[in-house]
């Protein structure tokens, strides 16, 4: 199996998909001749033409409208956000028009839409280029939110968010890109909303998605060796649907759980895991379940307050080892 | 705000309560659920705790004194609150009926409560472990974050004796009683009275259990087997067999029990008590000898929570111990019948045509015909 | 370099589209009349904003479109409905909140949709819609369609991003679309000129080098002939327009606003119903002869016929089963 980047992963789904169904396009600022401000969709304006892989304007909300009346009347549009930060322009149209039409309209007009980017922070982008939106729009119903964590999970799930007849958030990470991993070269898609536990074990669950996969992954590995704890990683990958069944199946192996996330702590993704967990399996834990989030505050660009506000590995491994009482 | 306190019905038969002591003094501050005083009920010592916050403004009965049921007995309210119109109401007896909290509260259905003290932390997962393992929480000490008890705290603790499962249906017994003597006295008039009774006497060859026990207690001096396990023991396996015994008058029906609950009479200074051993019959010989002497040891002590002397479905009671040969026990209402264990005693015994001396004692099986 | 467009004489041959024209506008304002009634009974919640006034610019405007080109509205949405040929049977149960509404009930007054009529929707944030009419349209050019697509919208939408975003899109990617900006000169209660750097709504058209006319949104035929030229613009050449309509508003803002409030005068709504738009086609068609009193009376007695009809179904018909609430969240 050729190991690839998460990346080029992105961009084989959109170029099979395109391939596959001549409904779909792409559209955003820097995707066409520019290749891609992170180049995810370089080389699909040589083989599908302006036609199909369309620049924009920098008017976040517009196109983010015009893929929406798009998808109203036929069409399967991939929206690329050159970041998240700059959805909120848009946020009135993926949640007032994406997320409501096939209520209002009583079940009459289904959006089958993928708004896809970068979200979180990358590296000293300072406040307002460092934000993870997942619980944003995790919040609304109609929306379906998925934020992979390997090559093989974007490309699996990017290609099904494609085919989705729902709006779909696509989170995707700066700090991702060039991971990577093994991606088969057939066809294969990842069904939304199951998660997939990443490693197993015995002690803790550890409750992730997206970058903080990866996080999770470092710490399991120093617990495991300093502190003989065994711990299980479930990756969301969909936060929207989320599978409860697969971390209330780990929960009921382990009981305790620990859930780590990019965003800030207020009603973010995990408070919805933990309500989720006390409420399925209050009998089965041992431990109140901890939260291991961004610091509440705008991130700074100062390079050392920065990384003390994100979720690390050092935070995750103290968090465990206070849910399996051995601190 | 103001709070009256009332004298609580803190057992299921109570109707009148013995200031034991009062906790706080009047200008004391109280906060919710502190333990106010201790009351003396028809069966135990038990904690009245205050339902309300403030301070203890007045107490309207002494210690030593004794309330019935829904008197107001206190006044809890803040410094600057005027509780004169509160005082203007006391004796009026109105408590029972204006205040729910003072009705005898049902068991809970299922699992009878392990943690006494609510006071005691535990993570669900430990609470749950423990409730499966039998142990009670308030008897472990956790090593948690602030003394939680955790799993492996459980894990690591000796289950307790058997306290378990309470009936599937239970039901209060609405004769109506107040303290223990009473109690008694109402107990054998009702009983002697109006169920009809028979009586059946048998005498039984003790001599391999007296073999048996001493086998048993020679393998495990720490836990001593006596003779009135091994009955308990019997007797449950018995009623298993025979379920028809093991069963509740109801005036318009009877209920049979599919579980055995074996109420065991133990004498007190005051008078007589039985303490149940629950599900006795899928209790080992070192459970039931475990749980009957701790229970005996509580009840001497007035220690025994209701639900522990409640529930029961036969009882037994041995006198054997004190050098009697064999007596009538009286039937412990609703239940349909009791045994009464005499001594056991060397006896002549033909056998084989050969005259010999051998242990037997004299058993009494009463039983309600209703 | 704004000319208003005057409607040509009368023809006679086309006598059977005028009286189609003028059933609609009578339509359109005895349903509303019917619907402030119903509202002001109970019978009808929410939001509701009537159209009185302003019928001649849905009227003539789709009356120049095609079966399967797309129209969307905003929030003032009735007479957009019901021009495009939905029933009055399903517009009114949906203001009822019935199941046999245009959106089974789900949407109420702003939300009317009908992808059988092509009608993409009542949308109810000013503004909102504009980039979903660009969006249609371009799906139009993607596909290589012959259609239309057409947005409803009040003046006081043009102040907003996503006015100037789409027609800014529509007009770069020279999309077949027309942009109805209907001014009725207060957004809500807010006069144009108090809100507006620039009163003519279509001047707008000048940032985006996009094809504008200006017309009388009080007459039918000159809205139908203005709206003729925009969709050829677009079916033949693939280019946008902005049409402004010049109308007026003779009702209040919503059912809750008075008729006239602190923002404009009694004398001024007064003045503007001399130019009823209903009165003044069916003036001109009884002057000119092409239809008669008598066979207005009997349009009009059709209409309170069909309306007696929709009020009744809408009365009748059942309230959304419970479990309705939870479906068509996602497609399943």
């Amino acid at each position: 199996m050729p190991t690839i980047t998460y990346r080029d992963a992105l961009n084989h789904a959109l170029k099979e998909e395109m391939q596959r169904d001549p409904t779909v396009f792409l559209m955003g600022e820097e995707v066409g001749v520019y290749q891609g401000a992170y180049k995810v969709s370089r080389g699909l304006l040589d083989e599908f033409s302006e036609k199909r892989v369309v620049d924009t304007p920098i008017t976040e909300l517009g196109f983010a409208g015009v893929g929406i009346g798009a998808a109203m009347v036929g069409l399967r549009p991939v929206i690329e956000f050159m970041t998240w930060n700059f959805a909120l322009l848009a946020i009135d149209q993926i949640v007032n028009s994406a997320a409501k039409m096939l209520y209002m309209s009583g079940g009459q007009i289904p959006i089958p839409i993928v708004f896809r980017g970068p979200g979180g922070a990358a590296l000293q982008l300072a406040a307002q280029h460092s934000q993870a939106f997942e619980s944003w729009y995790s919040h609304v119903p109609g929306l379906k939110v998925v934020a992979p964590a390997t090559p093989y999970d974007a490309k699996g799930l990017l290609k099904t968010a494609i085919r989705d007849n729902n709006p779909v958030v696509f989170l995707e990470g700066e700090m991702m890109y060039n991971s990577k991993g093994e991606v088969p070269e057939e066809d294969y898609t990842i069904p939304l909303g199951v998660a997939d536990v990443k490693r197993e074990g015995s002690d803790v669950t550890i409750v992730c998605h997206a970058k903080t996969v990866q996080v999770a992954q470092k710490a399991a590995h120093r617990l495991e060796e300093e502190c003989d704890i065994s711990a299980e990683i479930v990756d969301l990958r969909t936060i929207r649907p989320l599978d409860i069944e697969t971390v209330i199946r780990s929960v009921e192996k382990t009981n305790r759980c620990v859930v780590v996330e990019e965003g800030w702590p207020f009603c973010g993704v995990g408070a919805q895991v933990v309500d989720y967990v006390q409420f399925h399996a209050f009998d089965l834990l041992d431990a109140p379940i901890l939260r291991v989030t961004q610091a509440d505050v705008p991130l700074p660009y100062n390079k050392r307050l920065e990384r003390s506000a994100k979720p690390n590995p050092e935070r995750v491994f103290d968090a465990v080892k206070q849910v399996t009482y051995r601190d | 705000m103001v709070t009256k306190v009332y004298m609580e019905a803190l057992s299921p038969t109570m109707e009148e309560g013995r200031i034991v002591s009062w906790n706080k003094s009047e200008g004391d501050s109280v906060t919710h659920g502190d333990v106010l005083a201790e009351v003396e009920t028809d069966k135990a010592i038990m904690e009245l705790q205050a339902r309300g916050e403030g301070v203890l403004r007045k107490v309207l009965a002494p210690e030593g004194s004794t309330v019935e049921v829904g008197s107001m007995i206190g006044i809890l309210a803040d410094p600057e609150d005027d509780i004169s119109d509160t005082l203007a109401t006391a004796g009026l007896g109105t408590g029972r009926t204006d205040a729910a909290a003072v009705e005898p509260a049902a068991p809970t259905p299922g699992v009878a409560p392990l943690i006494v003290d609510a006071r005691v932390k535990s993570s669900p997962l430990a609470r749950r472990l423990a409730r499966e393992r039998r142990i009670d929480l308030s008897t472990i000490a956790g090593s948690g974050p602030g003394g939680r008890i955790i799993v492996r705290d459980v894990e690591t603790a000796e289950p307790a004796p058997r306290h378990v499962a309470a009936l599937a249906e239970p039901a209060f017994n609405d004769t109506e009683l107040t303290q223990l003597r009473k109690t008694i006295a109402k107990r054998l008039t009702s009983s002697l009275g109006p169920i009809p009774h028979f009586f059946l006497t048998s005498e039984i060859d003790m001599e391999r259990v007296w073999e048996a026990r001493a086998a048993l207690n020679s393998l495990d001096a720490e836990q001593r087997i006596s003779f009135n396990d091994i009955i308990l023991k019997v007797v449950a396996e018995a009623l298993r067999l025979h379920p028809e015994c093991n069963a509740w008058w109801q005036e318009d029906h009877i209920r049979y029990f599919k579980e055995v609950h074996i109420g065991m009479a133990v004498a007190i200074d005051e008078g007589l008590i039985t303490p149940v051993i629950r599900n006795a019959n899928l209790k080992s010989l070192r459970e039931i000898a475990r749980e009957s002497e701790e229970l005996a040891q509580r009840a001497r002590e007035r220690k025994l929570t209701p639900d522990e002397y409640t529930g029961g479905t036969f009882s037994i009671s041995n006198l054997g111990m004190f050098d009697i040969d064999q007596f009538t026990a009286v039937i412990n209402p609703p239940e349909a019948g009791i045994l009464a264990v005499g001594s056991i005693g060397q006896q002549p015994v033909a056998q084989d045509g050969e005259i010999t001396l051998e242990p037997l004692a004299l058993g009494s099986f009463r039983r309600s015909n209703k | 370099m704004v000319q208003p467009a005057t409607a040509s004489g009368l023809n006679p041959d086309q006598a059977v589209f005028y009286r189609r024209l003028l059933r609609q506008l009578c339509l359109i304002r005895r349903f509303e009349e019917r619907a402030g009634e119903s509202y002001a009974l109970g019978k009808i919640g929410g939001f509701c904003h009537l159209y009185i006034g302003q019928e001649a610019v849905a009227v003539g405007t789709i009356a120049a479109l095609r079966d399967d080109d797309y129209v969307m509205g905003s929030y003032r949405d009735h007479g957009h409905a019901l021009a495009r040929g939905m029933s009055s049977r399903e517009v009114m149960a949906e203001l009822y909140g019935k199941v046999t509404g245009c959106s089974r009930g789900k949407g109420g007054s702003m939300h009317l949709f009908s992808v059988e009529h092509k009608y993409l929707g009542g949308h109810a944030i000013v503004g909102g819609h504009i980039p979903l009419v660009a969006g249609a349209a371009f799906a139009i050019k993607y596909l290589e369609q012959d259609k239309v697509a057409v947005g409803f919208f009040g003046e006081a939408a043009v102040n907003n991003g996503a006015f100037h975003e789409a027609l800014n899109m529509a007009a770069v990617w020279k999309l077949p679309a027309i942009f109805i900006a209907e001014n009725n000169r207060y957004g809500m209660g807010t006069a144009t000129e108090r809100a507006s750097a620039v009163y003519d709504v279509a001047t707008r058209a000048c940032s985006y080098d996009m094809d504008q006319e200006m017309v009388d949104g009080m007459d039918v035929l000159a809205m139908h002939e203005a709206t003729e030229r925009a969709a050829r613009r677009a079916r033949e050449h693939s280019l946008p327009t902005l049409l402004e309509a010049r109308t007026y508003r003779f009702m209040g803002h919503s059912m809750s606003d008075p008729i006239h409030g602190h923002y404009r005068a009694k004398e001024e709504i007064d003045e503007q119903k001399q130019r009823d738009p209903l009165h003044m086609f069916q003036e001109r068609l009884e002057t000119e002869g092409l239809v008669t009193h008598e066979e207005y009376q009997e349009i009009e007695r059709e209409i309170r016929e069909e309306l007696d009809d929709a009020v009744a179904f809408a009365e009748e018909s059942a309230e959304p089963d419970p479990y309705e609430l939870y479906t068509d969240v996602y497609w399943e």
